[in-house]
């Protein structure tokens, strides 16, 4: 970013003359914007996506009359959501009411900054990459407390407990399943994690062996954990709690909830997609480095994400809903040693790839080199 | 096309920064200290714990900061409210309303902010300047923690004690509810 930026004051001499802080500052702030209007949008027509697969699934039609195929019906959602009234409890805790659904979006908007969604375009590319998303995605988690606290309702309370009990059990073999990788790549970087997978499909971290393969799979259950998405919906459950931790929402601070929800839906599945499932490499070797070509990369990634989307979607609405003692004991009794075995697997894997084989590290050649 | 005096703030930007994160540090935990509500007050030490990993970035400890965000924000606090809301008690007490409580109170937090200001006051902090660049903050956590003559294992170690002490006070509740 900053080197991109260096370019662009050399270009056009106007941003030349301006101070380079302000400059800097500038940048990062419009990259972040277009980033939050893109992930709002990629939101907005998730919603519509779970419509019509579960409209499928279910022998009806779902939403088809805004716009192509339905296409324009979040905004047509979205005018409605604004028009409600916005009604905040009398016995609410009303600061902390407010504030809640502010936390919620930060935590699941902030962390798109460290997102690459192709080849070199990413707003703010972090060495840390993946420990900020993991960070800043506990975040939301204090905001659905608070939602649930404030609300003053036995529904909202029960589901924020819910999410503090599923929080900390799903939290470990989410972590440790993403640390296995972390293990192979030999960095945080999203980007770089990105670009060791391209060439051949078994560059993909998800085929290195069956450590990395299993790895996948307690990734994603944790991150359907970690999204409220069913099986693992209880601090929602609108069978049961209403509403679960936002019943008392109505209009926008709801739209808020919902729009916070999808957009981590879009956040996962593209982490997914470049930890495990090659980034923006179509699979085969091929140069996707410069120009044009990147955002060729960038559509490649943007169809894995879409992919897993639907996958998360068919998921919803094939399973149902777990029991709160089963997720943690899933999550505790089964995925975490699974993923303890996994990243001890991946260590030795590196270790006997560096030290008895003699290769630079685990990314280089272990089952093949680019 | 020439640009009229824009400031150049580059320079005094990160001294504005680091006195708007000391100011919110300050007032967040003045809040959670004096705040009438125990959930409240939990709420203010998530702002007062922001603040403080904003000043870790600062320094270009970006790898503390975002633990700082994980550790104290995504885990801790979440079990501090766990606890509050296990509690059920809407206007949950302090029970600083007693005079002697609250007297040994003010004492026990003198005597910390003492020990702590002379430890501070005698302590020369070499002045290492801003980092122009983010440093790989990362490898250098790793490598103290592997480094045979550096304190980090040990230290780590120590941590299981904490593990023992969790187990010894989840055996001590569970007997007393049983009898």
């Amino acid at each position: 970013m900053q080197i991109w930026l260096d370019e662009l004051r050399g270009d056009v001499s106007w941003l030349g003359n301006l101070p380079a802080g302000l400059v800097y500052t500038l940048g990062i702030v419009i990259a972040c914007k277009i980033v939050l209007v893109y992930a709002s949008l990629l939101a907005g027509e998730t919603v519509w996506l779970e419509r019509r697969i579960s409209g499928r699934m279910q022998a009806r039609i779902g939403p088809n009359r805004v716009g192509p195929q339905g296409l324009l019906q979040f905004l047509a959602d979205g005018v409605k959501l604004l028009a409600k009234e916005d009604i905040i409890p009398a016995t609410a805790d009303r600061p902390v009411f407010i504030l809640a659904p502010i936390i919620v979006f930060v935590g699941a908007f902030a962390a798109f900054a460290v997102i690459p969604f192709g080849d070199g375009i990413v707003a703010a590319d972090m060495n840390l990459g993946l420990f900020v998303v993991l960070s800043l995605t506990s975040i939301e988690v204090v905001g659905i407390i608070m939602a649930g606290w404030a609300s003053n309702s036995k529904w909202a309370v029960l589901g924020a407990m819910r999410e503090v009990a599923q929080m900390i059990s799903y939290e470990i073999p989410l972590g440790l399943s993403a640390l296995g990788i972390v293990l192979l790549a030999g960095t945080m970087n999203l980007s770089d994690i990105a670009r060791q997978q391209e060439g051949a499909i078994w560059n993909w971290y998800v085929f290195r062996g069956p450590f990395a393969f299993a790895s996948f799979f307690v990734f994603f259950t944790a991150a359907l954990a970690a999204l409220k998405r069913a099986p693992f919906d209880l601090p929602e459950a609108e069978s049961e709690l209403v509403a679960g931790f936002h019943t008392e929402y109505t209009g926008f601070r709801f739209a808020v909830f919902f729009l916070a929800e999808y957009s981590a839906m879009i956040l996962f599945s593209i982490l997914t997609a470049v930890l495990f499932l090659g980034g923006w490499s179509p699979g085969f070797p091929v140069d996707l480095d410069s120009g044009i070509a990147r955002w060729i990369g960038a559509l490649i990634l943007f169809i894995k994400t879409i992919l897993l989307l639907s996958v998360m979607i068919w998921i919803r609405w094939s399973l149902p809903r777990f029991r709160i003692d089963r997720v943690m004991y899933l999550c505790y009794k089964v995925l975490l040693p699974i993923s303890v075995v996994c990243v001890v697997g991946l260590a030795v894997q590196v270790l006997v790839a560096i030290e008895w084989l003699g290769l630079e590290h685990a990314v280089g050649g272990w089952l093949g080199g680019k | 096309m020439t640009v009229a005096n824009i400031p150049d703030l580059t320079e005094v930007m990160p001294e504005l920064i680091f006195h708007a994160l000391a100011a919110l540090a300050i007032v967040s935990a003045l809040a959670a200290a004096l705040a009438p509500r125990i959930v409240h007050a939990a709420f203010a030490l998530m702002a007062a714990f922001f603040a403080v990993a904003g000043l870790y970035a600062l320094l270009g400890a970006d790898f503390v900061a975002f633990s700082q965000v994980i550790v104290y924000v995504g885990g801790i606090l979440v079990l501090l409210v766990f606890g509050v809301l296990l509690t059920a008690r809407t206007e949950a007490s302090l029970g600083l309303e007693r005079p002697v409580r609250r007297l040994f109170a003010v004492v026990a937090g003198s005597v910390l902010f003492m020990l702590l200001a002379f430890a501070i006051h005698g302590t020369t902090f070499a002045a290492a300047g801003a980092p122009t660049e983010p440093l790989a903050t990362t490898e250098a956590i790793g490598r103290a923690f592997l480094d045979p003559e550096g304190m980090l294992v040990p230290f780590e170690l120590a941590s299981v004690m904490l593990l023992a002490a969790l187990v010894g006070a989840a055996y001590l509740a569970r007997r007393r509810r049983s009898s």
